[in-house]
């Protein structure tokens, strides 16, 4: 990697030059609060182009960071660099970043179309390309007959896309959002969600995106970072952190999932046998530098699991199976939610097909998983 | 009507009427009375009827007729209430230096001589001259407006036509227009001082907020005038400022702080502060803290994104403060009075005046209404100002 | 409803009486007002102590700065709250001509013969002579001014000067500044030239003058050092003397002197108690105790008569004092007050 030198000016309109592969990259970041450590040591590079969503639950230090790349907090150690400079002394108002708040921060006392020229007149932009950069992008969100409105007189979808406008409106090199969805009800929620994203293909744009709501994250991003107590769990593509959790952590918090305790007892060639606590003895795929006698975690995803009436092993199964009791079943719409209960009172969600027969509660019951559908998961 | 409907319909009634009461007692009335006091010129009047029957008799040119003398003379022996001629001669003699000790004579002679005709001339040569009797007669009206032409620099001739007073006998409107320059200074220093202080108090956090909030709202507690005494300790010439700056070496000589127009403002400026800090620090309260850093993440220099942005949004708080310092700071007595010279006493000061010691209510209560009426221009012109920035915006 | 009316009616009625009764019985005390500083306490020490102490019944004691309004504003705010306060001339008479004081009864008091003939008033009984008068730090100053030509001459007495706010007194000394004779100081002064004359020549002073309004200020300027030379109540340099072993001086000549009076506002609660106080304080041997304690003239000439010279020579009615000192004109003041006011005012503020 090749580092501009230190104290050569930051410029404000430059897009990429080559230097770098990477547009963003943090190199050691830590910042603390007193004794309090909120992001310890961090590395992250974020390529040019790419939408790399923050993830964690609040307290994380993805805010936190997200500030630190805006210019809005200092890093206590390590260097942040964009485009190969190094912006830890950047004032923020110099660092060519369009910010999309939580709640919007538009100015209150200035029309739509006033917020969305702001940025280009502290570029001492002249008015007549303002006049038609402005319409362009309230155009492309939609919003370009109410330019003359004052925010308080907009929905909350509304002013969220005049906020997106005036962070876009500019062409900043990065765009940072801070859970900017999360006071959207859910509906529109789900189509701001897809209009950003397109947004985002349509523009190139290069987005960092803090958000609490794993499915958000899911949805939009070409990579997840997974944030826990100021490091990051994993980072990888939507299918990685969902599919091959990397820790127990990242595991639970996305999605929903069996963990099941137990001992690898033995390691072949592509895959390993673990003793669960209870004795159900199950067969899972691949062997991760696993040894025997070592105590693991099994992530065994609700959908991934099929039921059969038949109690009892049963060699006709593919894969793994566990005997099992029904103790709860609800009808969720879109699928049915099954609560079983196995050997050593180990209890297991199930989600099945909204088509599929309801067990009847204490039914005798036959849970089945090809090992290729768990994951292990060092504990 | 039933007992229920009556106590719906007006109980809400019934809440507000010791509020309705308090208000028209101790608010409208008195207003009310220092209008009707500026304006009435009954002292005169209600003592000689009778003068005033056959005064437009007399052309007002030369020695008055003997049939005004005698009704004058009439007149006064009717009159009884000691206070009532002691008022009606306060009056006369403020229109007409000389009228106490001929009035006294006058009246020793009407007591001592109960019945039958007085040769007045012959008592006391003054009571030839026609400016006495103009005096009377000029009087004998129930209104005037000669408080409220004074209160600012006029009055009437002989004629009646109105014209400027000479400027050696009063400076009322001078004193008006000190009194608002100063109250305009020192709320223009408020401002200046308290916007970055309430700034300073929405920032801060924890026990410095607290410490900050404290600063402002203890010397609130303070009662003026022990505000007032302590800036005239550190301001005097051998004071906690001058002493200080002196051992520093940084001045040679005492500063003039005291007794002039820079300690009024500064000790006026200290009084008022908190008056000013609270209303911009509440509305400063309401502006979203995320704006700011927007604005920077929009481009925008620290300082530009302060006039774009936080400075629109609290300029409500700024005129509520400014409204409320420089309407109080109008009526500043005690600070000028103690701390100030003899060229920065204020209104206030010359309303005591005529109040307590000329004895001159009248005066006092024409000062006051055209205080009051200039008030309410000013804040009319706000309001106008404030409703039409409010629509632009 | 009509019974709700009525009970709360009632019950107004009964707050209000027993407010009355409250107020009835909660008699206030005799209430004595004098002009604060050593001259009070010493009245407090010589007159108002004993005589509470004979009567058997406590008082109050307050003290004023003058001010006719004053005095009207609580006669026509009802019966007040002031018994006996101690006027100065203008105020006794403009008082006495408004019916704002109680006539006295000079047989109760009983001491008419005793008094300078001045000092017996219809309607107030003389308090004590006074004088305003120059006075300077004798430590400061070793060969002092010796009139107002002085005062007014700020290189040959460098420092600032300090005076009594107000009309009165200050155009006389102007006038006398500017070379006017005792003698025809108010013929002068009653024309339009001389009052023109007076201000002209406070114009020359006006940059170097200190205003002061309570008698105490203008010995702590002195004492400070704010200024060099002062118009003083004679009381309070012989006071700081005393208290603060200071070497004050006072210039006799072509000082201004007035007796204070004691009144009985109109109406007031105390007005028996009043005059008894009156006559206690009227009694020779009573007035022979103040000028042991504040060096202020008696108006009763036996108490007078007793007080020992190295004292009287410190008192305005000392006769040497007396030679070239010039009485206040009142009825001039009377007459003239308000016009000379407000143009000194006017003046003042400019």
């Amino acid at each position: 990697m090749q580092v501009r030198p230190i104290g050569q000016p930051y410029p404000a309109t430059e897009k990429g030059n080559g230097v770098a592969e990477f547009r963003i990259r943090f190199d050691g970041v830590s910042k603390y609060y007193g004794q309090q450590c909120v992001v310890d040591k961090l590395r992250l590079d974020i390529e040019k182009g790419e939408f790399v969503s923050l993830l964690g639950p609040s307290g994380s230090g993805k805010t936190t960071l997200l500030m630190m790349l805006a210019g809005f907090e200092t890093a206590t150690e390590g260097q942040i660099l964009v485009d190969g400079y190094r912006v830890n002394d950047v004032p923020s108002h110099k660092r060519d970043m369009g910010v999309v708040f939580q709640n919007y921060a538009l100015f209150p006392h200035m029309s739509v179309g006033a917020n969305v020229a702001f940025p280009l007149q502290m570029r001492g932009i002249s008015k007549a390309e303002i006049a038609g950069r402005v319409k362009t992008a309230l155009d492309m969100v939609q919003l370009g007959a109410l330019s003359e409105r004052k925010p308080s007189q907009l929905s909350g979808g509304q002013q969220q896309r005049v906020a997106l406008a005036r962070a876009l409106v500019f062409e900043p090199r990065v765009v940072l959002m801070d859970e900017p969805l999360g006071a959207l009800d859910k509906n529109l929620r789900e189509q701001m969600q897809l209009d950003i994203r397109a947004l985002h293909q349509r523009l190139g744009l290069t987005i960092v995106f803090v958000t609490h709501d794993q499915g958000e994250a899911l949805t939009m991003s070409d990579r997840i970072a997974v944030f826990n107590k100021g490091k990051i769990e994993q980072i990888g593509t939507p299918r990685q952190v969902y599919d091959e959790p990397a820790t127990r952590f990242v595991a639970e918090f996305i999605g929903e999932t069996n963990l099941i305790a137990g001992t690898v007892e033995v390691v072949e060639a592509t895959s390993v046998t673990i003793r669960m606590n209870g004795g159900n003895i199950v067969r899972v795929a691949g062997t991760d530098g696993l040894a025997a006698g070592q105590a693991v975690s099994v992530s065994l995803r609700p959908e991934r699991l099929s039921l059969t009436q038949v109690s009892g092993t049963d060699a006709s199964l593919p894969g793994n199976t566990i005997s099992a009791t029904v103790t709860d079943c609800v009808y969720q719409g879109d699928h049915l939610r099954v609560q079983l209960t196995g050997a050593g009172d180990a209890s297991y969600i199930v989600r099945l097909d909204r088509r599929s027969a309801e067990p009847q509660r204490g039914a005798q019951v036959t849970a089945f998983f090809s090992p290729e559908d768990c994951k292990v998961i060092a504990s | 009507m039933s007992g229920k409907s009556f106590l719906q319909k007006s109980g809400p009634l019934l809440l507000v009427a010791p509020l309705f009461l308090f208000i028209c007692l101790f608010f409208i009335w008195p207003l009310g009375s220092v209008l009707t006091q500026s304006v009435s010129d009954n002292a005169v009047a209600r003592l000689l009827p009778e003068t005033a029957k056959v005064a437009s008799s007399w052309d007002g040119q030369s020695a008055p007729a003997e049939g005004l003398q005698a009704a004058f003379v009439t007149d006064l022996r009717a009159a009884t209430d000691e206070q009532a001629v002691g008022d009606m001669v306060r009056r006369l003699n403020s229109a007409q230096s000389g009228f106490r000790t001929l009035m006294s004579k006058t009246l020793k002679a009407v007591q001592d001589k109960p019945e039958g005709p007085i040769d007045l001339v012959a008592l006391d040569r003054k009571w030839s001259q026609p400016q006495y009797w103009k005096a009377i007669t000029d009087a004998l009206s129930p209104t005037t407006d000669r408080y409220l032409l004074a209160a600012v620099d006029l009055m009437r001739n002989d004629a009646g036509e109105i014209i400027s007073q000479p400027p050696k006998q009063t400076i009322n409107v001078a004193i008006f227009g000190r009194t608002f320059w100063i109250s305009a200074t020192v709320t223009i220093f408020c401002v200046l001082l308290g916007y970055p202080y309430a700034l300073l108090i929405t920032v801060a956090t924890g026990w410095k907020k607290q410490a900050l909030l404290a600063a402002v709202l203890l010397p609130l507690w303070t009662s003026l005038l022990v505000r007032t005494a302590a800036w005239f300790i550190l301001l005097q010439e051998q004071g906690l400022i001058n002493s200080a700056l002196m051992d520093l070496n940084i001045i040679a000589d005492p500063l003039a702080l005291i007794f002039n127009r820079t300690g009024v403002i500064i000790a006026m400026t200290h009084v008022s502060l908190p008056m000013m800090v609270l209303p911009i620090y509440s509305v400063l309260l309401t502006i979203p803290k995320n704006l700011m850093p927007a604005a920077a993440s929009l481009g925008a220099h620290p300082l530009r994104a302060f006039v774009r942005v936080l400075l629109p949004l609290s300029f409500g708080g700024i005129a509520a403060g400014s409204l409320l310092v420089f309407m109080s700071a109008i009526g500043y007595y005690i600070t000028p009075a103690l701390i100030g010279g003899a060229g920065d006493q204020m209104i206030s000061s010359f309303i005591a005046f005529h109040a307590q010691n000329s004895g001159n209510w009248g005066m006092a209560s024409a000062l006051g209404i055209v205080l009051l009426v200039v008030t309410i221009i000013l804040y009319a012109v706000y309001e106008r100002l404030a409703t039409q920035r409010e629509r632009s915006a | 409803m009509k019974n709700l009316f009525k009970t709360a009616a009632f019950g107004m009625f009964a707050l209000a009486s027993t407010a009355l009764v409250a107020g009835q019985a909660n008699a206030r005390d005799l209430t004595i007002v004098g002009w604060g500083g050593v001259a009070q306490a010493a009245q407090s020490d010589v007159y108002f102590k004993p005589f509470s102490q004979k009567s058997g019944k406590p008082f109050l004691e307050e003290s004023w700065d003058g001010g006719y309004g004053v005095l009207q504003a609580k006669m026509k705010a009802g019966s007040p709250n002031w018994d006996v306060v101690q006027v100065e001339a203008e105020e006794l008479a403009l008082g006495c001509a408004d019916g704002l004081y109680e006539k006295l009864d000079w047989d109760k008091i009983g001491v008419k013969d005793e008094f300078l003939p001045e000092a017996v008033n219809e309607c107030g009984a003389g308090v004590y002579y006074w004088s305003l008068a120059m006075g300077y730090d004798g430590d400061k100053l070793n060969d002092g001014p010796k009139n107002w030509v002085d005062f007014w001459d700020t290189t040959k007495f460098p420092g600032k000067r300090s005076l009594r706010k107000g009309a009165k007194y200050n155009l006389e000394f102007a006038l006398l500044a500017d070379g006017v004779k005792p003698a025809e100081l108010y013929d002068v002064l009653s024309t339009d030239e001389g009052v023109d004359r007076a201000f002209k020549k406070l114009d020359e002073l006006k940059p170097n003058i200190v205003w002061w309004e309570a008698g105490a200020q203008p010995v702590q300027y002195l004492a400070s050092g704010e200024v060099s030379i002062a118009a003083v109540y004679n009381g309070r340099v012989t006071g700081i003397n005393k208290a603060e072993g200071k070497n004050f001086k006072l210039v006799w000549p072509e000082s201004m002197y007035a007796i204070d009076s004691w009144v009985i506002l109109k109406g007031a609660e105390n007005k028996d108690a009043a005059l008894d106080f009156i006559a206690f304080a009227s009694q020779a041997e009573n007035q022979a105790k103040l000028p042991l304690k504040v060096d202020y003239g008696m108006p009763n000439k036996k108490a007078a008569a007793t007080i020992p010279p190295e004292i009287d020579a410190n008192l305005p009615t000392y006769p040497d004092n007396l030679k070239q000192a010039i009485p206040l004109n009142v009825d001039f003041w009377i007459d003239n007050s308000e016009a000379l006011t407000a143009r000194f005012n006017a003046w003042l503020a400019q």
